[in-house]
């Protein structure tokens, strides 16, 4: 089996045309592949990050991480760029649907592209992945985690999010959901109203919750790692995206 | 938990970052996730200029009783200076 991959750093066009930076992983075969938007966690466009992108390209799939941070302080490291980040309040919800929009785009013109792409996203980033899937045609889309999808932040975050539930009659393909039972952002209750939401929306939709794991459990570099959670949610999203994504 | 829930206060002084000596200008003061402190949650101090850019920061991750503790010894410091010194 033929199974080189290479991945590097580029720039790709995002909301309002501004030029970001970008990780792409690819496979070196000629496919024909699908494509994952993966959009960070909170604390960045890390080496974790860019290692969760090559592992999508060595399971045969482009992928494309953009680095939402990138205006807010280009050519920083990871962790300043968080800060610088987290000092300004966050990404605005329409550029990162810009910036999703952007990175999507390029997954669907690369060669050997199916013409599919889909979209994860890990703590803010689940979030995120449900705010692409709702106003982007996309042709699957994975929630890990993602918090203020139902519920608002605490009253004094400066933070510039609100609940996005209600936009769950447009979500524009299935959705996998993965959460820990024992997150408290989101709660547990929250993920049953999201779950309700799309049911009664007629949305496809399979939420996962794991006993024993909490918020960011797919993290290896992180105390809150739990590996029969995140071992058992890698097999969901291959099965997911492989039914969605790879044909 | 992600939170953005973060205090920020005016700080005068210098802090010493990747590049060196740098004048602060601001300190942003929160719970949440740590970068590389091996616990689930600390108490994250960045002091920051951000009209030098993103990289003017200097970073501390702190367990809640190490920030505790510290937090008393500043008050202790400042407390036990002569009077009239700072």
């Amino acid at each position: 089996m033929y199974d080189a991959m290479m991945a590097e750093t580029i720039s790709i066009t995002g909301h309002g045309g501004d030029r970001i930076e970008a990780y792409l992983a690819r496979p070196l075969d000629p496919g024909p592949h699908g494509g994952v938007v993966v959009i960070h966690h909170m604390p960045g466009y890390d080496a974790e990050t860019k290692e969760i992108t090559r592992t999508f390209a060595v399971h045969g799939y482009n992928a494309v991480c953009p680095n939402l941070y990138s205006r807010e302080a280009p050519g920083a490291s990871p962790d300043d760029a968080a800060a610088a980040a987290r000092a300004r309040g966050g990404v605005p919800d329409d550029r990162l649907v810009g910036d999703a929009a952007g990175a999507a785009e390029y997954l669907r013109a690369m060669p050997g592209s199916n013409g599919k792409a889909g979209v994860i996203g890990y703590c803010s980033g689940g979030r995120q992945s449900f705010l692409a899937a709702c106003s982007l045609p996309l042709d699957a889309a994975v929630d890990c985690y993602g918090a203020f999808v139902v519920g608002t932040p605490p009253e004094g975050m400066p933070l510039k999010v609100g609940p996005i539930v209600h936009l769950a009659p447009d979500l524009s393909c299935p959705l996998l959901g993965l959460f820990g039972a024992d997150d408290q952002y989101p709660t547990p209750d929250q993920v049953a109203e999201l779950d309700k939401a799309l049911t009664e929306a007629g949305k496809a939709h399979e939420f996962h919750s794991y006993e024993g794991a909490g918020h960011a459990f797919f993290a290896v570099n992180r105390p809150a790692y739990r590996p029969e959670a995140a071992m058992d949610g890698w097999a969901r999203i291959w099965d997911f995206f492989g039914r969605y994504l790879a044909s | 938990m992600c939170t953005y829930l973060t205090q920020t206060v005016d700080v005068e002084g210098s802090g010493k970052g990747p590049v060196g000596w740098f004048r602060l200008a601001r300190a942003s003061v929160y719970v949440d996730h740590p970068q590389h402190a091996p616990a689930e949650h600390t108490l994250n101090i960045d002091f920051l200029n951000p009209r030098e850019g993103p990289s003017a920061r200097v970073a501390v991750e702190l367990t809640a009783s190490s920030a505790r503790a510290l937090a008393s010894a500043i008050e202790s410091a400042l407390g036990s200076a002569p009077p009239g010194l700072i």
